[in-house]
C-alpha cells in the first residue's frame, strides 16, 4: 500500500495520547491499591491534557485524509459493519472521557462516589475508568479498519491489533516518564520501567509480525485474478498509460534500498536506541528521556509508514505493465 | 443524486467519422450541446454498436486543437514555423482561386491535389478533372492499393467496402495480416457471432493482437511471405484435388485455352474463337475449351462442352495449348509446403494441414439454398451452392512491394475453393462485382491534359493493356506521382506517397500548389517523415520554396499545418453534411446497395467551412464547367445542393445519392433529383438501402438477373459474366510488351526487365524489393506497424480519452531478441534500419514472431502538435516509425530512384522494413529520438486547457 | 431475489475499448458525473474510468495467447467494500443487487478502495468521493428509453457482444444460461466476496481431418486422367488359376 502520511500521523499520535492517559491511570489505581507511592504534586490534569491534545492532534491528522472532512460527521453511521465508523465513535468518546477526567482534577469536583470494598472510588476515579475503555476501545476499532480486511494479509492478524495497542503503550509510557522527569512529579520508576517493558514487547511483537509477513503469499495471482490457469501469464497493458487511481493509491513508489532503510530505521529508533536509553540511563535524566521519547516518536512514525509498505494489496496483480 | 433542470433534449440520427467504418450514430444534443453519442440499432452497418473512437466523439468536437479560423504564414515567417495570421475566407478563396486560375491557364499539371483519409473522392476527384490537373489522388497508393487491384483484377471485387467473408455462414474462417481495418464493427459483430455458432477461426500475421487475439490458431507468419504460403496451400490442393472442379469449370478461366508457344508472338495470351462479340468492355467470352469427350478444342462455355483443367494440347492449327488451371498446377509444383516452411517460418505439416482444413471444409461442408437462379449463359439453377471457407485480409499482405501477387494468389485461393460470392465464402457488395478490369481508363496521353480545360478522361482508372498507360511517347510518366507510368502501371489510386518527394526533386516536373486535405503528410502518412518535413521548407536557389505553394485543409492542429501557406479550418464530422455516395465508396452490404450521408447536428466552431463547399465555391470561381449552368452563371449554392442536383451527365439520372430519387423520392439509385432527398435520409436514419431479392444476392459476377438489375440501374454497362482471372492476360499484356513481341507501346529498355518479372500471369513469390536491396544480415529483423483499436491514424491524440488508452508506444520486441543484443524489458533501445534510427521503449511479447519487431501505428507525435503541451507522452515517449522507412528503395548515386512500392500497382511498401536493434547507452537521454522544435499552437486554437478537465454536458462551461 | 450483472466473455473480447469510453460519455454527463481528467492534454493524462480493459499475455511463443480482459466493479453478492463504509455511503441495493455509492454521503475516506480486492473503485480527485461502475442503474429503470436500451452502455455498445447483462439469479436470464453453458467463472474466488459479475473462459475450436477424407471417390483429379491404362505385362493371378 502506499503510506496514507495522515493515517499515519492519526494512529501514532493518539496511540501515545491513549497510552499515556493509560499510563497515569494505570498509576493512580496502583496508588489506590497501595502498590505505588502517591507521588508529589497532582500531574494528573497536565498529562490528561496532553492525552487530551494529541487525540485532538490525531483527530486533526484525520481530516486530511478525508476528501469530504465537512461531512465527518456521517462517519458514525455505520457503526454497527465498520470498524472505521466505530472508530469515529471511540475516538470522539476518547477524547470526552479523558478531557471530563481533566476537568474534575482540575477544578477539584472529584467528590468520592462509591467504595469498592474497602477502597473509596472517586468520580474521577470512575472517569477514568470510562475513559480507559474507551480508550482500549480506541486502540481495537483503530486496529481493527486495518486488520479486518482480510486480503491484505500483512494487516489481517491479531498481531495489528497487539502491535497497535503496544506501541501506543509504550510510546505512551516512554511519553509519561518524560513528564514525570519535566515536572518531577510521577512515579517515575514505574512509567520507565513499564516503558522498557512495553517497548520490549512492542518490539517482540513487531518482530514477529515482521517475520509472520515474510513468508506471507497472497493467495491472489494472476492466474485467480483473470480466471486462467496456466504457469506463465504475464500483462502487457492495463487500459490506461498515464497512470490511474488503482496505480497511485496502493502502490508505494520506494525503491527496495529505501524500504530496507526504513525497516531497519524504526526498529533503532522506534525500539532499540529508547530501550536502551530508558534502561542504562537510571539517572531520570530530561535528555536522555526525551531523547529517547524523540527518536521513538519518529521510529513510530517510520513504523507506521512501513506498516503501509508491508502490505500488499492484490488489486496491484491487475496493475503491473503498461504498453 | 439531485434533480437535474430539465433540458432540451433532441436525439439526432447521422453518421460517424471517427473513422472511415461509418457506423450510424444518434446524437443526443442538450441545449444545443452534445451529450451522449450512441450508436443506432437501426443502422446497417453497427447495429447499435460502437468502438472506442465512436464512443468518444465528444472529446473531439470539444477538442481544443480544433481549429477555427483560416489562416495565412505570416508575411517574411519561414515555413514550418507556424507563424499565422487569420484572415477572412474571401481573402483565404481570392488568394487560392487567383493562384489557381493562373495555373490552370497555363499548365494544370502544376497544381497537385492529394487527399488523405477522406471519403469524398466523388467531389474531389470531380474537382480535379474539371479543373484538368493529372494530380489527383487520395490514400488508397498508400494504403491498400494492393488489396483492391489484386482482387478486382482477380475477381471482380475486394474485401471491405467491395465485399467480405459471409461469416454467417461460414465454417472456416482464415484472416490474413488484417488488425482492425474499415470494416471495424460490422467485422466484430460477426466474427463474435461467427465464433459462437463454433466455426473455426484462424489468424495468420506475425503478431497475436487485435482479432487474432480472439483466434482458435495463431499461425505465426515471417512479413511478406504470406505470398510463400498461399502458394504452398495451393500446391498442396492442387496435389490431392482438393479443389472445386465444377465452379473452376464453369465459372472461372480455369479452363480456358492459353497459347503455350514460347516462340508465338501471342505466347501466353488466350486461343480466341471466332464467336461473334458484342461490344464489350474487357473481357469477350470468345474464349476455348478443351472438350474431354470430343477431345478438341471447342468454344468456351458451348452447349455440352466438359472442359479439361489439365492437360497439353495440340489445336488443329498445330498450335500448342494448355488450359490455364493447367499452367497454374505447373508454376505452383514448385511451390512445396517444404519449400515454404523455410521462408514462411511455418512448418510444411502445419500448412498441409490448413490446406486439408480448408479444402475438406468447403468440399464436405457444402450449403445448398433453396433459391433458384439463371447464370448468364442462360442456364436455370435450382439452389445456390456454397463452400463454407472465407477469408479476410488486408494491409499485412497489401503494404508490400511483393503485395499485388501476394493478394492474387489469395483471390485465387478462394477461387479454387469456390467460394466467390456464394454462402459461407465472399460475398461481393454493390456496385462490385465489376469487370476485371472495371471500365473506368485513365487518360492515355499527354494530350489529355490541356490548359483551360478539363482532363480528358479519369484521373485514376483501371488499365486492361499497356495502352492504357498514363504516358508521354517515350512512355515516361504524365502524372506528378508517375501514377500509370511503366514504373508502376496498375497504379489505379496513385502513390501519394511519392508526390512530395517528386515535387520537390522536380521530377517528372516541378509544381507550383499542392492542397492536402484531411491528409498528415508531415507525419505519419509520408515515408521518410523527417526528410519530407526538410523537403516542405526546402528553398531553390532564389530563394522560392521548392513547392512553392502548400495549402492545407484539416480541421486540426495536426503536424501538417505548421508547414502550410494557408490553412483552411474544416467542420468535424457533426458539423457538416456528407455524402458516402454510390459515385464513391458506398456502404453497401451483401444484400444490397446502401448509402449514407451526415447530416449537422451542432453549428460550425467559429469560422470553420466545410471543405465540400470551400471546394464548390473555388470551382465555381474557377469557372469549372461541371459547375457552371450552361449560360456560365453558378449552378451548385454549397455541397448540399451539389449533391442533390448533380447529374454524372446531364439527365443520366445518377447522382451522389442513390436513395429517393425522382421529384417526389420515389425512384432509387436512377432518377431525377430530388430537392428533398436529404431530408429525406436524414428522416430515415441518413441510410438509403435497397435489399435485393434473394435470387440477385449470389453469384453475381455469373447471375444473369443481377447483372440485369445492375445494368438497368446504372451500376455497370454491360451484362456479360464476369468470369475469374485465375490466369491474367492483362498481366501477360504488359509483359508480351516488356519482352517487345506486341506491337504498340512498349517500356523504356531500363524498365523492361522489371516489368517483365512482376507482371507475370499467375502469382508467383519474391522476396520484397527492399529486402533484395540491402544487406540483410546487417538488417535482419522485419518491422511493422499495426492499428490499435482504440486510435485513428494521428486524429486521436487531441482526445482526452482516448490518448490515455495509447499515451505513447513501445517497440515490442521477442524477449530473444532482448537475450540476443543485451537489453531488457522497458529499455530504451536504438532501431536502425538503412534509412536511419530512432530511440525508443521496448516491451517483450511472447505474442510476436521472434523475427519481426512492431510497434502501434502513428501514436508519436511532434512535440506541442495536435493542441497537446510539449511534455505529453506523445512526444516524449512516443515515437514515429515512419522515420526509418525510405519512399524510395535503396540505391547507389545516380542510380535510378524507385518509389518503395509494389512494382505492379505503386502499393506503399511500408511492411518491407528490416531493422536491427540495440541497447541505448544509458547516458542518453530518456526521451524518443528524432525529437523536433515544438510546434506553437496557431491562432483561432482555443487556450490550452488546464490541469482538470470534466466534462459534463452543460456544465462544462 | 435480484442479482444484477455482467457476463464477460474473453472468447469474443476483442479488447477494442468501446466499453471503456462509452461508459465514461454516458456516465460523465450523467447521475454518476462527472468523472475528471488530469493532465488531458499534458504528460501522463489520467483520470476517472468505470471500466477499463487490460491485456495479458499467456504462454510462450508461439503458443501465446492473447487476452484482452475488461475489467468494471463485480458487484459483489457478499461486497467486502460496503461494511466497511463508515457513512453508509457504499450499499447494496437489495432489489437487485447493484452496489452504489451514495455521493452525497460519501467523505471520500477511501476505506471502501482498500477493502475491495479487484481494484474497481476510483476516487474523484477532483469531487473528493468514491466512484463506481453503477451498472448504469439510471438506464434500467428508466421508462423514457426504448425497452431494449434500459441496458448498461457498455453492453449495448459492445461489437462482439461480449458483455452480457441479466440477473444471474434468475436461470433463464442470458446471463445465466451464458454462465451456465460456457463455464462462467468468478476472479478471485479466494476471497469468498461471490463477485456477480462472470467471465466466460476462452474455448477453442478444431477441425479434425480424416486420412480418407483426402482420396475420395470424387477426387476431380480422376476427371483429369487421361487415355487407358495402359496393360500390364506382368503375370497375374488371373492368368494362372481357373476353377
Ligand atoms: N508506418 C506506417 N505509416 C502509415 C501506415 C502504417 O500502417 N504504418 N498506414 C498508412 C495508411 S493505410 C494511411 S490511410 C495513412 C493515413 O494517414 P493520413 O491520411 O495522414 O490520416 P490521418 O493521420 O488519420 O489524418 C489526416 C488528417 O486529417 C485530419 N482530419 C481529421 N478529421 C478531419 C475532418 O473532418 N476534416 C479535415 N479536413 N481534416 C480532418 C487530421 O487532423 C489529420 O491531420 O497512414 C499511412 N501511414
Ligand atoms: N482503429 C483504427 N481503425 C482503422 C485505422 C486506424 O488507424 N485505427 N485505419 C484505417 C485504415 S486507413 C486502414 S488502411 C485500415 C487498415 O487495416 P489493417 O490492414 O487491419 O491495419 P494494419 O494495422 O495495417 O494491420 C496490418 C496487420 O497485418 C499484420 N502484418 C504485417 N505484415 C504482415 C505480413 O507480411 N503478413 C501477414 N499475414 N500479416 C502482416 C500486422 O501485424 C497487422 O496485424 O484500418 C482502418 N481502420
Ligand atoms: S468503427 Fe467506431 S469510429 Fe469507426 S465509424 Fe464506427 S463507431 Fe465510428
Ligand atoms: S468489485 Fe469491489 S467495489 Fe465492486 S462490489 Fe466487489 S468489492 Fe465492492
Ligand atoms: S470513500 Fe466514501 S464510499 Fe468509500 S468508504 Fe469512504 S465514505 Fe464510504
Ligand atoms: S455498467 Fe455502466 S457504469 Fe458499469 S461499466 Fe458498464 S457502462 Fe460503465
Ligand atoms: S466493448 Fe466488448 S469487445 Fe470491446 S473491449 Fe469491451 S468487452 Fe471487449
Ligand atoms: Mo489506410
Amino acid at each position: 500500500m502506499k503510506p496514507a502520511f495522515s493515517v499515519i500521523f492519526l494512529t501514532t499520535l493518539i496511540g501515545a495520547g491513549q497510552g499515556l492517559f493509560l499510563a497515569y491511570y494505570s498509576a493512580e489505581w496502583l496508588v489506590m491499591l497501595n502498590m505505588l507511592q502517591p507521588a508529589g504534586s497532582d500531574y494528573t490534569t497536565l498529562a490528561a491534557s496532553i492525552s487530551f491534545l494529541l487525540l485532538v492532534a490525531g483527530l486533526l491528522a484525520s481530516f486530511f485524509h478525508l476528501g469530504h472532512p465537512e461531512r465527518a460527521w456521517r462517519a458514525a453511521a455505520m457503526w454497527r459493519t465498520s470498524w472505521l465508523s466505530r472508530e469515529v465513535i471511540a475516538l470522539p468518546a476518547a477524547m470526552a472521557t479523558v478531557f471530563a477526567y481533566a476537568v474534575i482534577r482540575y477544578f477539584g469536583l472529584d467528590l468520592q462516589v462509591l467504595t469498592l470494598g474497602r477502597i473509596p472510588v472517586s468520580l474521577s476515579t470512575l472517569v477514568g475508568f470510562m475513559a480507559m475503555l474507551a480508550i482500549i476501545a480506541l486502540f481495537v476499532c483503530t486496529a481493527m479498519i486495518y486488520a479486518s480486511l482480510k486480503f491484505l494479509r500483512q494487516w489481517h492478524s491479531p498481531l495489528t491489533v497487539l502491535n497497535f495497542f503496544l506501541m501506543g503503550m509504550a510510546s505512551g509510557f516512554t511519553l509519561a516518564t518524560v513528564l514525570a522527569v519535566a515536572t518531577s512529579a510521577g512515579p517515575f520508576g514505574y512509567f520507565s520501567a513499564m516503558a522498557v517493558f512495553l517497548t520490549l514487547a512492542a518490539l517482540m511483537s513487531r518482530l514477529f509480525s515482521l517475520s509472520r509477513n515474510l513468508n506471507l503469499r497472497s493467495p491472489s495471482t494472476l492466474q485467480s485474478a483473470i480466471g486462467v490457469h496456466h504457469p506463465t501469464i504475464r500483462q502487457m497493458a492495463q487500459g490506461a498509460m498515464g497512470g490511474s487511481f488503482n496505480t497511485r493509491a496502493f502502490m508505494h513508489t520506494y525503491g527496495a534500498g529505501v524500504v530496507r532503510l526504513g525497516r531497519r530505521f524504526f526498529l533503532i529508533s522506534g525500539f532499540v536506541l529508547p530501550l536502551l536509553l530508558l534502561f542504562f540511563s537510571e539517572a531520570d535524566s530530561l535528555l536522555v528521556c526525551a531523547a529517547a521519547l524523540l527518536l521513538q516518536f519518529l521510529g513510530l512514525l517510520a513504523e507506521r509508514w512501513y506498516f503501509f509498505i508491508e502490505a500488499e494489496h492484490p488489486q496491484n496483480v491487475y496493475y503491473q505493465m503498461i504498453s | 443524486m439531485a434533480a437535474k433542470p430539465a433540458l432540451k433534449r433532441e436525439v439526432k440520427s447521422t453518421t460517424c467519422y471517427m473513422c472511415a467504418c461509418r457506423c450510424g450514430i444518434n446524437v443526443t444534443v442538450e441545449d444545443g450541446e452534445v451529450r451522449f453519442i450512441q450508436g443506432n440499432p437501426e443502422h446497417p452497418i453497427n447495429k447499435g454498436v460502437l468502438c472506442a473512437k465512436g464512443a468518444s466523439g465528444i472529446m473531439k468536437q470539444y477538442s481544443p486543437a480544433r481549429l477555427s479560423k483560416p489562416l495565412r504564414r505570416k508575411a517574411g515567417a519561414e515555413r514550418g514555423t507556424s507563424e499565422f495570421e487569420e484572415i477572412s475566407w474571401e481573402e483565404a478563396f481570392t488568394t487560392i482561386s487567383e493562384r489557381l486560375q493562373q495555373i490552370r491557364d497555363t499548365d494544370p499539371r502544376k497544381f497537385a491535389f492529394y487527399t488523405g483519409r477522406d471519403q469524398m473522392q466523388a467531389l474531389t476527384g470531380l474537382f480535379a478533372k474539371q479543373f484538368g490537373t493529372p494530380n489527383y489522388a487520395a490514400h488508397g497508393g498508400f494504403c491498400s492499393v494492393n488489396m483492391a487491384a489484386g482482387m478486382i483484377y482477380t475477381i471482380g471485387g475486394s474485401f471491405w467496402e467491395f465485399g467480405g467473408p459471409d461469416l454467417e455462414r461460414s465454417r472456416l474462417f482464415i484472416m490474413f495480416g488484417t488488425a482492425e481495418d474499415h470494416h471495424s464493427n460490422p467485422m466484430k459483430i460477426e466474427l463474435a457471432k461467427f465464433k459462437r455458432n463454433g466455426g473455426k477461426f484462424i489468424a495468420v500475421n506475425p503478431v497475436r493482437s487485435g482479432y487474432a487475439a480472439i483466434a482458435d490458431e495463431w499461425v505465426p507468419i515471417k512479413p511478406g511471405t504470406d505470398g510463400a504460403l498461399l502458394l504452398a496451400i495451393i500446391h498442396e490442393m492442387i496435389a490431392l484435388g482438393l479443389y472445386d472442379r465444377d465452379f473452376l469449370l464453369h465459372y472461372t478461366n480455369s479452363p480456358d485455352l492459353v497459347n503455350a508457344d514460347a516462340d508465338s508472338d501471342d505466347f501466353g495470351l488466350f486461343l480466341r474463337s471466332d464467336k461473334e462479340i458484342k461490344e464489350s468492355c474487357i473481357d469477350p467470352d470468345n474464349k476455348m475449351w478443351w472438350d474431354r469427350h470430343r477431345d478438341t478444342a471447342v468454344q468456351a462455355h458451348a452447349e455440352g462442352a466438359d472442359a479439361r483443367l489439365m492437360g497439353e494440347f495440340e489445336t488443329e492449327q498445330g498450335c500448342k495449348v494448355k488450359p490455364a488451371f493447367q499452367l497454374l498446377k505447373e508454376r505452383v509444383e514448385q511451390y512445396t509446403p517444404e519449400w515454404a516452411e523455410g521462408i514462411t517460418g511455418i512448418s510444411a505439416q502445419t500448412i498441409r494441414r490448413l490446406a486439408h482444413e480448408m479444402g475438406i471444409t468447403a468440399r464436405d461442408e457444402t450449403i445448398e439454398l433453396p433459391i433458384p437462379w439463371t447464370d448468364a449463359w442462360g442456364r436455370e439453377h435450382e439452389s445456390i451452392t456454397g463452400n463454407p471457407v472465407s477469408f479476410h485480409a488486408m494491409r499485412g499482405l497489401a503494404a508490400h512491394s511483393n503485395g499485388f501477387q501476394t493478394v492474387r494468389a489469395l483471390g485465387i485461393l478462394m477461387t479454387i475453393l469456390g467460394t466467390i460470392d456464394r454462402p459461407g465464402g465472399f460475398r461481393h457488395k454493390a456496385p462490385f462485382p465489376r469487370p476485371i478490369p472495371p471500365c473506368a481508363k485513365p487518360p492515355r496521353s499527354p494530350d489529355a491534359v490541356q490548359p483551360g480545360a478539363p482532363l480528358e478522361g479519369m484521373p485514376l482508372g483501371f488499365p486492361a493493356s499497356p495502352e492504357d498507360l498514363f504516358v508521354d511517347d517515350e512512355g515516361g510518366p504524365v502524372r506528378l506521382d508517375k501514377g500509370f507510368s511503366w514504373e508502376y502501371p496498375l497504379s489505379v489510386h496513385g502513390l501519394m506517397h511519392n508526390a512530395i518527394t517528386n515535387a520537390w526533386r522536380g521530377d517528372p516536373y516541378p509544381i507550383d500548389t499542392l492542397l492536402l486535405f484531411m491528409s498528415n503528410m508531415a507525419w505519419n502518412s509520408s515515408m521518410n517523415t523527417s526528410g519530407v518535413r526538410d523537403m516542405l521548407v526546402d528553398k531553390n536557389d532564389d530563394g522560392e520554396y521548392k513547392i512553392p505553394f502548400l495549402v492545407v485543409c484539416d480541421a486540426f492542429h495536426s503536424e501538417t499545418i505548421a508547414f502550410a501557406d494557408i490553412v483552411l479550418p474544416d467542420t468535424s464530422y457533426l458539423e457538416r453534411h456528407d455524402a458516402m455516395s454510390m459515385l464513391d465508396r458506398p456502404i453497401s452490404d451483401f444484400e444490397g446497395p446502401i448509402d449514407s450521408v451526415r447530416v449537422p447536428v451542432v453549428p460550425p466552431l467559429g469560422d470553420c467551412r466545410p471543405f465540400q463547399d470551400v471546394l464548390v465555391e473555388l470551382a465555381t470561381r474557377l469557372k469549372l464547367p461541371r459547375f457552371l449552368n450552361p449560360d456560365g452563371t453558378r449552378k451548385f449554392k454549397d455541397y448540399k445542393d451539389l449533391v442533390i442536383n448533380y447529374e454524372t451527365e446531364p439527365g443520366s439520372g445518377i447522382g451522389f445519392l442513390a436513395g429517393w430519387r425522382g421529384k417526389g423520392g420515389e425512384k432509387f439509385m436512377r432518377g431525377e433529383p430530388n430537392p428533398n432527398q436529404w431530408e429525406m435520409y436524414a428522416k430515415n436514419n441518413c441510410v438509403y438501402e435497397h435489399k435485393l431479392p434473394r435470387s440477385y444476392q449470389y453469384m453475381r459476377n455469373w447471375n444473369r438477373g443481377y447483372l440485369h438489375w445492375a445494368q438497368d440501374h446504372g451500376l455497370i454497362r454491360y451484362t456479360d459474366p464476369v468470369n475469374l482471372h485465375l490466369y491474367s492476360e492483362v498481366l501477360q499484356r504488359f509483359r508480351l510488351a516488356a519482352e517487345g513481341k506486341s506491337a504498340g507501346r512498349q517500356p523504356p529498355d531500363y524498365l523492361r526487365e522489371r516489368v517483365r518479372t512482376h507482371f507475370d500471369p499467375l502469382p508467383f513469390y519474391s522476396e520484397p524489393l527492399e529486402t533484395q536491396a540491402i544487406d540483410k544480415d546487417m538488417y535482419p529483423l522485419n518491422a511493422i506497424t499495426q492499428r490499435p483499436m482504440a486510435m485513428y491514424h494521428s486524429w486521436d491524440s487531441q482526445n482526452a480519452w482516448l490518448r490515455q488508452i495509447h499515451a505513447h508506444n513501445y517497440l515490442f520486441v521477442s524477449p530473444l531478441v532482448g537475450a540476443q543484443q543485451g537489453f531488457g524489458d522497458g529499455d530504451w533501445i536504438w532501431v536502425e534500419s538503412a534509412h536511419g534510427r530512432v530511440r525508443c521503449m521496448c516491451r517483450f511479447s511472447e505474442a510476436v514472431e521472434p523475427g519481426t519487431v512492431w510497434t502501434w501505428n502513428a501514436i508519436g507525435k511532434a512535440s506541442g502538435a495536435w493542441g497537446l503541451e510539449a511534455g505529453a507522452n506523445e512526444s516524449k515517449k512516443g515515437f514515429l516509425l515512419n522515420h526509418l522507412i525510405s519512399e524510395e528503395i535503396p540505391a547507389a548515386a545516380g542510380e535510378h530512384r524507385y518509389s518503395n512500392s509494389d512494382p505492379i500497382t505503386g502499393q506503399a511498401a511500408w511492411y518491407d522494413l528490416r531493422v536491427r536493434v540495440y541497447k541505448a547507452d544509458a547516458h542518453e537521454p530518456q526521451e524518443t529520438s528524432p525529437q523536433f522544435a515544438t510546434q506553437a499552437r496557431v491562432p483561432g486554437m482555443e487556450p490550452a486547457r488546464g490541469k482538470w478537465q470534466a466534462f459534463v454536458r452543460g456544465l462544462s462551461k | 431475489m435480484t442479482q444484477l450483472a455482467l457476463v464477460i466473455d474473453l472468447n469474443t473480447c476483442v479488447g477494442c475499448h468501446a466499453c471503456v469510453t462509452s461508459c465514461k460519455e454516458w456516465n460523465t454527463s450523467g447521475d454518476a458525473g462527472p468523472m475528471v481528467d488530469r493532465n488531458p492534454y499534458g504528460a501522463e493524462p489520467t483520470g476517472t474510468f468505470f471500466n477499463r480493459v487490460q491485456t495479458f499475455e499467456v504462454g510462450e511463443f508461439p503458443d501465446t495467447q492473447t487476452i484482452h480482459f475488461p475489467k468494471s466493479c463485480l458487484h459483489c453478492e457478499d461486497p467486502p467494500c460496503v461494511p466497511v463504509c463508515p457513512t453508509g455511503a457504499s450499499y447494496k441495493r437489495p432489489e437487485d443487487g447493484i452496489v452504489l455509492v451514495d455521493y452525497d454521503k460519501c467523505i471520500g475516506c477511501e476505506y471502501c478502495s482498500w477493502a475491495c480486492p479487484y481494484g474497481a473503485r476510483e476516487i474523484d480527485e477532483q469531487q473528493k468521493v468514491m466512484k463506481k461502475c453503477t451498472l448504469c442503474v439510471d438506464r434500467l429503470y428508466d421508462e423514457s428509453l426504448p425497452e431494449a436500451e434500459r441496458k448498461p452502455v457498455c453492453v449495448l455498445s459492445c461489437p462482439t457482444s461480449a458483455r452480457i447483462y441479466g440477473d444471474i439469479h434468475d436461470p433463464e436470464s442470458d446471463a445465466s444460461r451464458a454462465i451456465n453453458a460456457a463455464g462462467g467463472y468468478q476472479l478471485m474466488p479466494e476471497w469468498g466476496t461471490q463477485p456477480a459479475n462472470h467471465y466466460l473462459p476462452r474455448r477453442k475450436v478444431s477441425i479434425a481431418v480424416h486420412e480418407e477424407d483426402l482420396q475420395r471417390v470424387d477426387n476431380p483429379l480422376r476427371k483429369e486422367d487421361r487415355g487407358q491404362r495402359a496393360p500390364t505385362t506382368r503375370t497375374t493371378l488371373d492368368d494362372s488359376t481357373s476353377w
